[in-house]
């Protein structure tokens, strides 16, 4: 079921192992694949349309579920609808990569759409490995969207990576905080040639004593271009922190729009944006230690998305 | 062994040529510790980049066993065996303390490597190690973590540029002690770029760096004599003048 080409993509997507443990469901060119409940999670396939709804029980402590995605049939259009419900208390590790190889003309495109029903004071963990790859002229195009619904006192960290080979993305998230959420974002984002990536996110703190911390980090290469556009509503008591750092390289362009929106007196948000071209003195720091200029931008932008 | 031979250096302000290090010759012995001190703005660190090849000689030329490197770059300059610390050493986002540490070195270094290196320079190694090394460091903190990154690997010199500047008391107590190992030891030449006693005190030969040319340059007791004399000189004309 898994040939060589799913099988390089999801190493790259999901370097934990997707299957080694717990419950899983891959989905390869637009059909499920293979899946497995784990012990406190189960997953159901959508009867009217693709996706799955993944039900996370109370009693899951510290369990992961793994749902990666491969497109490898050039000129495919993949629109997948993946809800979570996940029960009060729990705690667990979603792991959801995509990834695309297009060796044709046409373009490829999967839409992720995800939504989260996350209980009281649950913990929710979700990383997100978007990559492309693939020898054609075809486009390499994701476009996730994710909808978050927190109940009183939950925890949702959510680490997205784009790193490489992904021509087009436009990404959409909303979160909707009740009292004493927590939500921790961390968005990492590479581009080069001619990519363009959209990030647009909406953080609603609608709850008493909710926080929110939002890192975007990004490096634009080539004539690449990327817009972020982060946005804090605070509704209630509520703090909340944007912070988006770019690196700008040759002739990309990078567009970096942080909005807070305060509706209430007591509400303490904090917007951070910083765009500028690798540091001169950050170059001849690790050339004093043995790098050559190449050697050293790389170290500086790996370190930087790390 | 390092080889200085009428080393100048120019810029270009306002159209016209300055000359910055005006035919600096200089050599640091095997083992030696040479420290360069003298008034601010004198060319001090200026001689750092230039040996270092940060900034570029316009005459002279730099050998270091023998080996001309006066036209390698700087990574081939620190690949030849010179290690550098910067006065400000810059902060990097993302990159942890222990990173640095195995960049450094050139391979990745134990746990227990990375504590000792950081213990050295007086830092507490568990609250550090996975640290990032971006702005919530001190400039202390930084200065530290920059010395560290020096002794991670031998070298065949080591050039470090005002390295008490922002240090505390302790921790410089503790830096002079590492300094006097490695001077000790005899395997590392030295070159510290320096304004403290201690550090001063602690050389084999003292170089005096003023308006950008060598204006003394000998053994310890002999430029260490002059220099409290010539300070004796100097405050005594400031006084006088002020009489006046």
């Amino acid at each position: 079921m898994i040939d060589k080409i799913a099988e390089k993509v999801l190493n790259v997507i999901d370097g934990t192992g997707f299957g080694k443990k717990g419950a899983y469901n891959f989905r390869y060119n637009g059909k499920p694949a293979a899946f497995a409940n784990g012990k406190n999670i189960r997953i159901e396939r959508k009867k009217d349309k693709q996706g799955i709804d993944i039900y996370i029980g109370k009693k899951a402590k510290g369990e992961e579920v793994h749902i990666p995605v491969v497109v490898s049939t050039p000129g495919m259009t993949d629109i997948v609808y993946n809800d979570f419900y996940i029960e009060d208390g729990s705690d667990v590790t979603i792991v959801a990569g995509c990834g695309i190889h297009n060796d044709g003309c046409e373009e490829t495109r999967h839409d992720g759409i995800h939504s989260f029903h996350i209980g009281k004071n649950a913990v929710v963990r979700y990383v997100e490995k978007h990559y492309g790859e693939g020898n054609g002229k075809g486009g390499r195009v994701l476009n996730p969207v994710t909808d978050i619904h927190m109940d009183e006192g939950s925890s949702f960290f959510m680490d997205t990576a784009q790193i490489k080979g992904v021509d087009s993305t436009e990404r959409k998230t909303k979160v909707h905080m009740k009292a004493r959420c927590r939500l921790h974002v961390v968005e990492k984002l590479m581009t080069h040639g001619e990519q363009h990536a959209l990030s647009d996110m909406d953080v609603w703190l609608e709850g008493e004593e909710s926080s929110a911390q939002v890192i975007s980090r990004s490096v634009a290469k080539g004539s690449s271009r990327q817009i972020f556009h982060p946005k804090a509503i605070g509704m209630a008591k509520c703090h909340a922190h944007i912070q988006c750092d770019s690196i700008i390289m040759d002739s990309a362009n990078v567009c970096s729009i942080p909005e807070i929106d305060a509706r209430n007196v007591d509400a303490q948000i904090i917007h951070e944006a910083a765009i500028g071209r690798i540091n001169n003195e950050q170059l001849t720091k690790l050339q004093t230690l043995g790098m050559t200029e190449e050697e050293a931008e790389a170290v500086i932008i790996e370190n930087f998305l790390n | 062994m390092l080889t200085v031979e009428h080393l100048s250096y120019e810029v270009i302000e306002e159209g016209r040529k300055q000359r910055i290090l005006d035919d600096i010759s200089f050599t640091v012995e095997d083992g030696e510790m040479l420290v360069v001190t003298g008034p601010n703005g004198g060319g001090k660190s200026t001689i750092a980049k230039v040996l270092m090849g940060i900034n570029p000689a316009v005459e002279g030329k730099i050998f270091l066993d023998g080996q001309d490197i006066t036209n390698l770059p700087v990574h081939e300059r620190a690949r030849a065996g010179i290690g550098f610390a910067f006065q400000q050493p810059p902060r990097f986002k993302g990159m942890t303390v222990q990173r640095l540490l195995d960049l450094a070195a050139g391979v990745e270094l134990p746990e227990r490597i990375c504590c000792r290196l950081l213990s050295s320079v007086g830092l507490c190694a568990k609250e550090y190690i996975h640290r990032e090394i971006d702005a919530t460091l001190s400039g202390g903190e930084m200065k530290r973590i920059e010395i560290a990154t020096v002794l991670a690997k031998k070298h065949k010199l080591c050039i470090f540029d005002e390295p008490e500047a922002g240090i505390d008391l302790w921790s410089f107590s503790m830096l002079v002690k590492q300094f006097g190992q490695i001077h000790k030891s005899k395997k590392e030449s030295l070159l510290l770029i320096s304004h403290q006693e201690r550090i001063i005190r602690m050389a084999d030969r003292i170089m005096v760096i003023r308006d950008g040319k060598v204006e003394k340059l000998g053994q310890k007791e002999e430029v260490l004599n002059n220099l409290a004399l010539d300070s004796f000189q100097r405050q005594n004309c400031i006084e006088e003048g002020g009489v006046m």
